[in-house]
């Protein structure tokens, strides 16, 4: 089954006026189901407009996207998205636990399963004691996680991430796409991801397209199919494969630019 | 050790000034119309503090205080609750923020309180609306302007966020926008709060009841009684203190001390 269908479409920025962005042109994806897909390609090559225009944030000029067999906009006001951004965006005011029940509340959980959800997404972003502190008293990295978690807190069917990971050092990193493929295998979540780093990309994905900027298009779309994942992986002669593959690709982009 | 070390350096220089102040006038001689010692205005806030007026005094400075501070309350409270739903206003109606937004921001940066005389045609030389009014006025601008910059600069990512969401523009208004405007509204409460006891006195310069700081200040100047208007000065300087620091408890309480103002 289908999870997210694009098709043909396109995004300019202030058409018409002088500065004019032509940032997507002719976007043709289908996304399946359970599916985990990377978007990948140069600065400013529209990876993140791509993510907004399926998140309904932003409406495209040209053509049209379906999600779960709806239109974006009615998937949105269904509440089928969680999303994480390149910054953090948590809300000051409010304290970390209460940063991820934020949707709940919204959504209309009662206090006890707020906090019992609130607990248990803490535990796995490794912030268990971090859950009466405000956000910034929290390093960036952190506050990142939080945004995680929060995307995560109320097990949306997409996942719209913005390289949720850009802020964390190595090993957090590792630890966080670990978590994200254990909750994608167990939820059966699709997600599009975007990532600027090629190893995150082949080590999460079934699918990762390579996009070239301006217009942005699709590039080329590269199948990794590595099985049941563990860190043991990252040393196959496989994995190194897709990566050379995803690297090729991105030269090409860079070279044709 | 930590609130009286905070405490501690302002009242010795503010000791060490009197004290100068003092000398300085008993050393040179100075007269005492130009500059009466502090502890000349500290005798007359003694003999005035809650004299009969008549019989050669010219005030009731207890009196004076609590109807000035009436007028300057009243107007802040008056100002600051018109200021904050205008700006709610302005928020929710677009065309509200496109023609009002700019016209306050001019007004904030005019001397409002040369309005006063004008105030008193509109609403009488002899009450207190007039004085009232002066001080809504001053009042309201810095109130509006910040309140209103409180609820619209939020974050791109946060609105996105609860777009996600599916929240409504209520809910947004309630979550998002009103939160991230408590800091400005403190801001912009500590900015009026003392701004209110001046715009109070300087109307009453210009009409109103008489038993008042503002009048008093300048009677007993035209009178040569410079003790007196001092000590009346030191009362309006008073009030301005006790609703600053009404206004820092206040922010205190809606503020999480620490909590960054930031936008970028
Ligand atoms: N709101 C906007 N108004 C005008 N132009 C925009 C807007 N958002 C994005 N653009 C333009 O669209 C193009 C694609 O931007 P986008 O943010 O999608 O790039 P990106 O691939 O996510 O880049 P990065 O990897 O640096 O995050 C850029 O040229 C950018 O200047
Ligand atoms: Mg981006």
């Amino acid at each position: 089954m289908t999870a997210v269908q694009i098709s043909g479409a396109g995004m300019t920025f202030n058409p018409g006026s002088d500065n004019a962005v032509r940032a997507l042109d002719d976007i043709d994806l289908t996304i399946g189901h359970g599916e985990f897909v990377s978007l990948i390609g140069p600065s400013g090559c529209g990876k993140s407009t791509l993510l907004r225009l399926v998140g309904d944030l932003i409406t495209p000029t040209t053509g049209s996207i379906e999600v779960f067999g709806k239109s974006a906009e009615q998937a949105r006001l269904d509440r089928d998205y969680g999303m994480a951004f390149q910054q953090a965006g948590l809300f000051d005011w409010r304290k970390v636990a209460a940063n991820i029940e934020l949707p709940l509340e919204l959504i209309g959980w009662s206090r006890s399963d707020r906090s019992a959800r609130s607990k248990e997404m803490l535990e796995l972003v490794k912030l268990d004691d971090f859950g009466d502190h405000y956000p910034w008293q929290l390093s960036g990295g952190m506050q990142q996680r939080v945004a995680i978690a929060r995307s995560l807190a109320f097990s949306p069917r997409l996942l719209l991430m913005d390289e949720p990971f850009g802020a964390l050092d190595e090993m957090t990193r590792e630890h966080m796409q670990s978590e994200l493929l254990r909750i994608h295998a167990k939820t059966a979540t699709t997600v599009v991801f975007v990532t600027h780093s090629i190893s995150e990309a082949a080590y999460l994905s079934n699918r990762v397209v390579v996009l070239s900027p301006r217009p942005g298009q699709i590039h080329s779309i590269i199948d990794v199919d590595l099985g049941e994942r563990s860190d043991a992986i990252r040393e196959t002669p496989a994995f190194f494969a897709k990566t050379t593959e995803v690297r090729e690709a991105l030269r090409a982009v860079e070279a044709s630019a | 050790m930590n609130r009286l070390g905070f405490v501690a350096p302002p009242i010795i220089v503010g000791l060490c000034f009197l004290a100068i102040w003092e000398g300085g006038v008993r050393l040179f001689d100075i007269q005492e119309f130009l500059l009466p010692k502090p502890t000349s205005i500290l005798s007359a806030l003694r003999s005035e503090w809650a004299g009969e007026i008549g019989a050669g005094r010219l005030t009731n400075l207890r009196e004076a205080g609590f109807e000035t501070g009436k007028v300057a309350v009243i107007g802040l409270i008056v100002g600051v609750v018109v200021g904050s739903l205008l700006a709610l206003a302005t928020t929710r109606f677009r065309l509200l923020r496109e023609s009002f937004t700019p016209l306050a921001v001019v007004a904030n940066a005019t001397p409002i309180v040369a309005l006063a005389p004008i105030f008193n045609a509109w609403f009488g030389i002899t009450g207190a609306t007039s004085n009232v009014a002066v001080v809504i006025v001053v009042v309201f601008f810095p109130v509006f302007i910040n309140v209103a910059r409180g609820l619209t600069e939020v974050h791109p990512n946060q609105l996105e966020l609860m777009r996600s969401y599916a929240a409504s523009p209520t809910t947004v208004l309630r979550e998002v926008r009103i939160p991230n405007a408590l800091p400005f509204f403190a801001t912009s409460l500590r900015l009026a709060a003392p701004l209110s006891v001046i715009a109070a006195i300087v109307a009453e310069y210009f009409g109103g009841p008489t038993n008042r700081l503002g009048p008093v200040i300048t009677q007993n100047a035209s009178f040569a009684r410079y003790d007196n208007a001092w000590a009346a000065i030191v009362v309006a300087s008073a009030l301005g203190l006790v609703l600053f620091g009404l206004a820092l408890l206040i922010e205190r309480a809606i503020v999480p001390s620490g909590r960054p103002i930031e936008i970028d």
